[in-house]
């Protein structure tokens, strides 16, 4: 939460500031002779606690809140990236309860108790994750608005081959899963890159399977 | 987004009864194409009963050797899941080639049976839809329809369900089941799960309101070949303009279902005896009295072409 006792605070901090006084704010969510189907006239508050990036954080969010919402809002985890807010761009791809999904495409108050792992817990820049260093050795990226959510969904999508999840383009559904450029470019396609950046992804993500590039 | 009220139930009979209650509520369970649309105030519930909590989340076999997969199965553990691979390869194939990992991720077995329909018209809240707004009209009846329904329309709506899972269902003759806030269970074949627009086109399915989905059961396999060939824009992560799922036997004969023709998975059961002697013979009864538009009427060859490479691909 933005601290108001701070002399500078930054754009976003008085953005989200705005946001959190008016939910505090808000009365029971129901005037009085309402019927129970009208809905609620203010915003609805529920709490929920998740675990990000091995921390265990606590908070009491609008219902609407999305899990990216909570992230870079809330939590001040700006790593994960809202592209177009409607599951079509990758953007926001974070790793929950071990596996990938979209987090502008689920709401916070879904996930307690959830473990949640965003681009900032993968690695740092002094302890780089080995899909992150090799984005940065194959030129994986140009603008690096879509490389947190490229870097999520690459580390997991290897994990899916070595689960023996199968995809589209898996010729045998019940043979062992291999890394090719044809599975990883599949995989991918819920990631997109308008620089263009693809070709030096599937190499980075090659070179982090052990195959050679 | 409108503001809403939240809750987890205990049981599915609670789930049911708690979305009965209220005209505004809705279920919830992946949330990956209802929170699109509420984001788009196409969808406005106003109390959301989250289901995720309730089970229902498991593969199991059945005792006349089928399999019953729990309404919250995501898309890629039915994918993945061993026997539905080796006996049920059409629908791992169709669950594989629809959507983005992260959101087969989350989507679940019946929220995909739910998922509304793509159509541009839908969407733009701009439009009239009768679908989104009953009586409101239809912007897509004069409009871009490439995408569009060719078969099974009105005057009404000429929308399609926008899904892959389902056509493959279709063709395995699955049966969904529910529960009511009673706690009474129904089965309804899939073949009478997804209606067609007729003049309410808001109704997208013949459940009733409050009614549950709790499991999708598939009967025992089939054998033969089986083949799911989708056609879409790109090589992927877009929707079907026609898909077909198809299990051919090695005499020839089978079954096929077409997808992004008709407001619903398209099989005629009828026109299957004349699998053996080819796709055009099979097509030419399925879409008999097919009205498609200026801009979809390509859909009718395609739908041949790939029941056409469909039936090739079987073979070899």
């Amino acid at each position: 939460m933005p601290s108001f006792g701070e002399n500078e605070l930054s754009r976003r901090d008085v953005m989200a500031g705005a946001t959190a006084c008016a939910a505090l704010a808000a009365v029971p969510a129901r005037a009085e002779g309402r019927p129970e189907t009208a809905g609620p006239e203010q915003p609805v508050l529920a709490k929920v606690s998740l675990t990000v990036n091995g921390q265990r954080r606590e908070l009491e969010l609008d219902t609407r809140t999305s899990l990216l919402d909570a992230a870079r809002e809330h939590l001040h985890l700006t790593g994960s990236k809202k592209g177009c807010d409607h599951g079509q761009c990758g953007a926001c791809t974070m790793i929950v309860d071990g596996r990938r999904i979209n987090s502008c495409l689920t709401l916070a108050v879904m996930h307690q108790g959830s473990e949640i792992t965003t681009i900032e817990g993968l690695g740092q820049p002094d302890a780089l994750h080995p899909m992150q260093a090799a984005f940065i050795k194959h030129d994986g990226y140009q603008c690096g608005y879509c490389t947190p959510g490229q870097i999520c969904s690459g580390v997991a999508v290897l994990a899916e081959i070595k689960a023996g999840i199968p995809s589209h383009v898996t010729v045998d559904l019940n043979a062992p899963m291999q890394v090719t450029d044809a599975e990883i470019r599949e995989r991918m396609s819920g990631n997109i890159c308008r620089c263009g950046a693809y070709s030096n992804i599937v190499e980075a993500m090659t070179e982090v399977a052990g195959r050679p590039a | 987004m409108k503001s809403f009220t939240y809750e987890r139930p205990n049981s599915p009979a609670d789930a049911a009864a708690a979305v009965s209650r209220n005209p505004n509520a809705k279920f919830i369970a992946g949330g990956t194409n209802l929170l699109d649309l509420m984001k788009l105030q196409i969808e406005t519930p106003t109390h959301l009963v989250d289901v995720n909590g309730l089970g229902l989340d498991t593969i199991e076999a059945t005792p006349e050797g089928g399999l019953r997969v729990g309404a919250l199965v995501r898309n890629t553990d039915l994918a993945s899941d061993a026997r539905v691979r080796k006996d049920y390869a059409v629908l791992s194939r169709a669950l594989l080639a629809g959507a983005s990992g992260q959101l087969r991720n989350k989507a679940t077995t019946a929220g995909n049976l739910l998922q509304r329909t793509r159509c541009p018209y839908f969407y733009d809240t701009a439009q009239a839809c009768n679908k989104r707004q009953p009586g409101s009209g239809c912007s897509a009846l004069d409009g871009v329809s490439r995408q569009l329904a060719v078969i099974g329309a009105s005057e009404a709506c000429i929308a399609t369900h926008p899904g892959d899972m389902a056509v493959a269902m279709r063709v395995l003759d699955a049966t969904v089941e529910t529960v009511d806030a009673k706690g009474a269970s129904r089965k309804i074949p899939i073949a009478d799960f997804h209606r067609l627009p007729g003049d309410r086109p808001e109704v997208d399915t013949s459940l009733a309101p409050g009614e549950l989905i709790t499991a999708v059961t598939l009967p025992k396999p089939l054998g033969g070949a089986h083949i799911y060939r989708k056609v879409r824009d790109r090589a992927s992560y877009a929707y079907a303009l026609v898909s077909v799922a198809a299990v051919v036997q090695p005499d020839g004969s089978g079954r096929a279902a077409f997808g992004g023709v008709a407001h619903k998975p398209w099989r005629v059961e009828a026109a299957e005896g004349e699998m053996a002697r080819g796709a055009k013979a099979v097509t030419a009864q399925v879409f008999a009295g097919a009205k498609p538009t200026h801009d979809n009427a390509y859909k009718l060859t395609l739908a041949e072409r790939t029941l056409g490479a469909a039936l090739n691909e079987a073979r070899a």
